[in-house]
């Protein structure tokens, strides 16, 4: 297939900053550091300051490419082995399964697990199985 | 001020992301790959934010209420439900498919990347079409993490 770099240091790395911003966003203003309920919550904010600190932290998210630029000199590596109808397929079942499912990596998977919540348990448990699943058809049962 | 800070805290998870490896779809899939070209990175990824994130926490938990914030906003469901678990598993299905995940694909939109833009355009569609259907069964239904 496409082999990657096995990078333990940076990823160890970055997750730890993720949970720190997990953190922090806690402590300032007690919300959890979940992708899927900030952007939901742009398109029904509760009001004007509901709005304002979403699309502050969304603005601070597309900043982050910049950062590693500034300290690496280089674009994040970013390979996208899905063609782009695959790419559209992918994004509306990912939209839809995460309004379902309340959330995602991060709501459940990082900040909800790190509170030992019951539901983002089997939610997590749930979506990495059928990651895996999928993985497994796409590269060797259909792309062989 | 406190946007600025939230601001941050979202430069602060954007970068993380970056140098995790989790805004790259090849990274990602083949953490799932076990029987390919397996790349264990993303369990480091995991561990490393779930580390942070329990101690931290516990931390932020000992305080009563948040810096600038009356309570706590923290999701009140308890219940294992279908919705949940199907949610979830589709939620799976559609990252196997594409290898970005909301969380990825945000901070990755800062790259300016036609790919990323398609992906996230697609994404808001599956959200907005879910959100349509839960507005016909139920009155109010909101992704609450």
């Amino acid at each position: 297939m496409f082999e990657t770099a096995f990078t333990p240091w940076a990823s160890l790395g970055g997750g730890a900053l993720i949970g720190l911003a997990a953190v922090l966003l806690m402590l300032v203003l007690g919300r959890v550091m979940g992708a899927t309920g900030i952007l939901a919550g742009v398109f029904a904010p509760a009001s004007v300051y509901d709005l304002s600190w979403r699309v502050a932290i969304l603005l601070g998210m597309f900043t982050g490419p910049t950062v590693y630029w500034l300290v690496t000199g280089g674009m994040p590596e970013i390979t996208v082995p899905a063609s782009m109808p695959m790419l559209i397929v992918g994004g509306v079942i990912v939209g839809a399964g995460v309004t379902y499912g309340s959330g995602c990596t991060s709501g459940h998977g990082v900040c909800g697990m790190a509170r030992l919540s019951p539901r983002s348990i089997a939610a997590t448990l749930t979506f990495m199985a059928t990651t895996a699943a999928t993985v497994f058809v796409v590269r060797h049962v259909i792309g062989g | 001020m406190r946007l600025i800070l939230v601001y941050l805290i979202g430069v602060i998870f954007g970068t993380g992301i970056v140098v995790s490896g989790m805004a790259n779809p090849a990274k990602v899939i083949n953490f799932f790959d076990v029987a390919g070209s397996w790349d264990p990175s993303l369990a480091f990824v995991m561990g490393g934010a779930l580390v942070v994130t329990g101690i931290g926490y516990r931390l932020v938990f000992g305080r009563q209420r948040p810096l600038f914030e009356g309570r706590f906003n923290l999701p009140t469901a308890r219940n294992l439900d279908a919705r949940l678990i199907g949610g979830s598993a589709v939620f799976g299905v559609g990252w196997g498919i594409a290898g970005f995940c909301p969380g990825g694909a945000l901070p990755a939109l800062g790259t300016g990347r036609m790919d990323v833009i398609v992906f996230v355009a697609a994404m808001l569609a599956g959200i907005f079409g879910a959100r349509y259907l839960q507005s016909l069964s139920r009155p109010k239904a909101t992704a609450t993490s």
